[in-house]
């Protein structure tokens, strides 16, 4: 980026499910914890973007934030709404728009998975009355696929989770805080084979801001600005496994994982083995697996043997999910992407409490995917 | 069976029995499902009708073991699971189907298979067949 962005405000309010405080209020909420983490008041804010998928507009918190004008841009990119709304500010912040921006993103699902009409994906009606319009059976026949490719044992996948719950145990704001055993993964209820009830995330709730300013005027609000150093949004390309495909071609493609996070690396002049901590896509923990590869931490296949070995772990070589990722967090559409940039944020700021990845991370990497086919990927440094 | 396919624009009727409908792209070959108003990979507005092979082999596969939210879904009520897979058909196109077998222990990839159709009930009780692939020979 020509002119560096950083982040000098963080807000949260806890994921999961909060009765009584309706998504958008939870994102108001978020704003203000991020407007005061900055040492700013709303009127200073010159530009904002956000996105909710069932929370409502994001530029109706307007009415709670302050009438001020300012230009409040709404987008939608599926589970990629937060990544695209941090683009959007950072783009706008270095391109001289203006000097402090507001990002959020914040979202309240009802129970169950998600009913997407086929229709909105140029899809025909039969695709769902046949019984094939469900996100859970896209990760489980990518899943599938992909460990019988690289011959691995399907019970890494209850591993994977069972770390994500470790790290959502010690996480205030996660939503499932209680450990689960492999065991009690592995014997939890088949949802879609090979993953169990506990290897797949639930829609929530949830919410997260962030405050943005050019690097250079970074330190006026925060004793320790976090410097985005890339902000990366791709669309798929031929030849990739998408959610929501009636069919596939023959020949397989890049993901727009792959894309997004190679564009995301090179921007920002480092490569994933120079980054110190990573939080990735978990919509279920073979989509953390299969991630880990697509986004070019190791090669397919190595997985299992650095899973196993526990370089994943908060005090592994590779931190993955710090946060309890989506498995421990749920995902609330409009605020997953942020809540992977807030955690490497606060990491990066040495306050992340009992998950804090020990000495002094410098550098860390997130990455979303979603339907029908798109990735958001950021770099982050002190 | 004589019920209506659930789309037409995927399902016709030969002589041999049922075939799942696709288009090929006439500028540069690439095939799809189902037949798409221009190519997906060349942007080509000419893309011609290809009637796909009844055999394939399963490339991938789960089985849904949770009823899908009704509507939309008009398979069998009360619920019971499914396989689903992808069905790669002559070398020229994976397709995802329903699969006639749930049982995990008799899907594995490779499997030869064979298109069938397999009845829906719409709202108004009406019955509608959609396809599903069907294992060939035992495991």
């Amino acid at each position: 980026m020509s002119t560096g962005v950083a982040i000098v405000g963080l807000g949260i309010h806890p994921f999961g499910r909060t009765p009584g405080v309706s998504g958008r209020q939870q994102g108001v909420i978020a704003a203000r914890r991020a407007l005061a983490d900055a040492g700013v008041r709303f009127e200073q804010i010159d530009l904002a973007t956000g996105g909710s998928m069932d929370g409502g507009d994001a530029d109706s918190l307007v009415s709670d934030l302050g009438l001020t004008g300012l230009p409040f841009q709404n987008l939608w990119n599926g589970c990629g709404t937060g990544g695209s709304a941090l683009l959007a500010a950072s783009h706008a912040i270095a391109a001289g728009a203006g000097q402090l921006g507001l990002v959020v993103g914040f979202d309240a699902h009802p129970r169950g998975a998600f009913n997407t009409d086929p229709a909105s994906l140029g899809i025909g009606d039969w695709y769902a009355e046949s019984g094939m319009m469900l996100t859970t059976q896209f990760f489980a026949l990518k899943v599938q696929r992909y460990l019988h490719e690289h011959d691995l044992d399907p019970s890494i996948l209850a591993t994977i989770a069972a770390k994500a719950f470790e790290n959502g145990a010690r996480n205030p704001n996660a939503w499932r805080r209680q450990p689960l055993s492999e065991r009690e993964i592995l014997d939890a209820p088949m949802i879609n084979d090979p993953l169990t009830k506990f290897m797949y995330c639930a829609p929530g709730e949830g919410a997260v801001a962030l405050v943005v300013c050019p690097s250079d005027q970074a330190h006026r609000y925060h004793p320790r600005p976090i410097h985005l150093r890339s902000a990366v949004l791709r669309t798929r390309r031929f030849g990739s496994f998408e959610v929501f495909s009636p069919w596939l071609s023959v020949e397989r493609g890049p993901s727009p994982s792959a894309d997004a996070a190679r564009l995301a690396f090179e921007q920002a002049g480092l490569g994933p083995d120079e980054i110190d901590l990573f939080q990735l896509q978990d919509t279920e923990s073979g989509a953390e697996l299969m991630h880990m590869a697509e986004c070019g931490l190791c090669e397919d296949g190595e997985q299992e043997d650095l899973i196993r070995s526990g370089a994943t772990r908060i005090d592994g070589s590779m931190p993955i999910n710090t946060d309890g990722g989506c498995l421990a967090n749920g995902e609330p559409i409009g605020a997953s992407g942020l809540r992977q940039v807030h955690e490497n944020a606060l990491q990066l700021r040495g306050q992340a409490g009992e998950r804090q990845v020990a000495g002094t991370p410098r550098t860390a990497f997130s990455h979303v995917y979603g339907s029908p086919g798109l990735s958001a990927c950021t770099v982050l440094s002190v | 069976m004589t019920a209506p396919f659930v789309d037409d624009a995927i399902l016709v009727a030969t002589d041999d029995g049922p075939r799942l409908v696709g288009g090929r792209c006439s500028a540069c070959g690439t095939s799809a499902f189902p037949r798409p108003g221009s190519c997906p990979r060349c942007g080509s507005e000419q893309v011609d009708e290809d009637v796909l092979p009844d055999r394939g082999t399963l490339w991938s596969w789960t089985v849904q073991h949770f009823p899908p939210p009704v509507p939309p879904y008009q398979g069998p009520q009360p619920f019971v699971p499914y396989g689903v897979g992808y069905v790669e058909l002559g070398g020229r196109v994976l397709v995802e189907s329903r699969l006639t077998e749930s049982d995990p222990a008799q899907l594995r990839i490779g499997r030869e298979l064979e298109l069938v159709l397999t009845p829906l009930h719409d709202a108004d009780g009406q019955e509608r067949a959609t396809f599903a692939f069907a294992p060939l020979e035992r495991p």
